[in-house]
């Protein structure tokens, strides 16, 4: 199949937050997200509530997506970071593990310099939680035992959703 | 490929509208837009050329309730129809749930629509998806136009295998929510028979 059942799960969902958290101490950022390539948000640590985070997820993995085409048309394989300075706020944004998009705003209390450094460290161990990740769905899968909800949904289940 | 978060006891999933420049894929957004109530629906986003033709996409996130104590939500995506922005479309594919093919019932866009739907087929088959194993619907949009041909000619070359479709008029709004919601129930019965 080519289309991999993407999940999350309480364990890991914690983990991740765990890394993030101490990533937006360190470097000393204002907000920061994690993405799935596709767009959809993953988690999101800081001043979360000022922004439309369901939009930014959105764009920001068009963005990569779109940069993404730019590179292989000269040859690269990716960007891997990206980087918009604005007057105010700036954006830091990096591919983990080849699957996650880290997403870093900070403002001038911070720095380019730092936010690359500290990010580079948490992108490891980011990247780790998601192998576990992946491998704990497929090994689900493989036994059988995934709790997944919708095996056993019904018609009407469904049709409620557009009354 | 849609996302289950068992931590937030989320699922998300991703349908794309596909179909020849001007057929009306933004229409049928802009619709569903307009007729969501405030709390099931983000920030409808479009990144649009200064004529108001798609450039890269149209994005409307969609909350449609909860089942079984999971919140089930849709990304709705537009894709550019102007030929040129094959590299664009191949991009906005990616992770596709389900496709919806909006076909443009003026006669002198037959051949606009059976090139779309090549190249939907096309494009698809690059990322390993195969149109056919895929949740999709068809519809026949601008049925209001004198020009509109009939429908048994353009299911003929649009729909040969039979697909689930309807008629439209996106400006409207009819036929709109009938194709979200068929494409939306065919992605979650995708879904239950399990992956
Ligand atoms: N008469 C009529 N006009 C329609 C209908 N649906 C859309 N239109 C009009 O067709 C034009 C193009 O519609 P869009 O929704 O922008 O088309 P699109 O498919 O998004 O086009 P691209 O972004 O270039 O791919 C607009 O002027 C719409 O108002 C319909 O059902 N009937
Ligand atoms: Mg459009």
């Amino acid at each position: 199949m080519s289309n991999p059942q993407m999940v999350m799960y309480e364990e890991e969902f914690q983990e991740i937050n765990i890394v993030i958290e101490r990533l937006l101490q360190e470097a000393n950022a204002k907000v920061i997200f994690l993405v799935d390539k596709n767009g959809q948000l993953i988690s999101g640590v800081g001043d979360t509530e000022r922004f439309d985070t369901t939009s930014l997820a959105s764009l920001t993995a068009g963005n990569i997506a779109a940069t993404g085409g730019l590179a292989k048309l000269i040859g690269e394989k990716e960007f891997s970071i990206l980087f918009h300075e604005g007057e105010k706020d700036n954006l830091h944004i990096s591919i983990v593990g080849g699957r996650v998009i880290l997403v870093v705003l900070f403002d001038s209390r911070s720095s380019l310099g730092l936010v690359r450094l500290r990010v580079k460290k948490s992108s490891d161990e980011l990247s780790s939680i998601f192998d576990k990740l992946l491998k704990k769905a497929e090994d689900k899968e493989k036994r059988g035992t995934s709790d997944f909800p919708f095996a056993e949904i019904t018609d009407d289940d469904i049709d409620n959703l557009f009354s | 490929m849609s996302f289950i978060n068992y931590a937030s006891r989320e699922i998300n999933c991703k349908i794309v509208y596909y179909g020849p420049g001007l057929c009306g894929k933004t229409t049928n957004l802009q619709y569903v837009y307009q007729k969501t109530a405030p709390d099931a629906k983000g920030k409808m986003i479009s990144l649009a050329t200064e004529t108001e033709r798609t450039l890269f996409f149209d994005f409307l996130p969609l909350a449609l309730g909860e089942i079984r104590g999971f919140k089930t939500r849709f990304h709705l995506y537009t894709v550019p129809g102007q030929v040129f922005y094959d590299a664009s479309r191949k991009l906005i594919l990616k992770g596709v749930d389900g496709v919806v093919f909006v076909a443009d019932s003026q006669e002198e866009r037959i051949d606009a629509n059976i090139e779309s739907l090549d190249n939907l087929r096309f494009n698809l088959k690059e990322q390993g998806y195969d149109l056919d194993k895929l949740p999709y619907v068809v519809q026949y949009n601008k049925r209001d136009l004198p020009s509109a041909m009939p429908i048994e000619e353009m299911r003929r070359d649009l729909n040969p295998t039979n697909v689930v479709e309807y008629e439209a008029c996106a400006t409207t709004g009819e036929g709109v929510f009938e194709t979200l919601k068929a494409i939306a129930k065919l992605i979650l019965i995708d879904l239950k028979k399990g992956k």
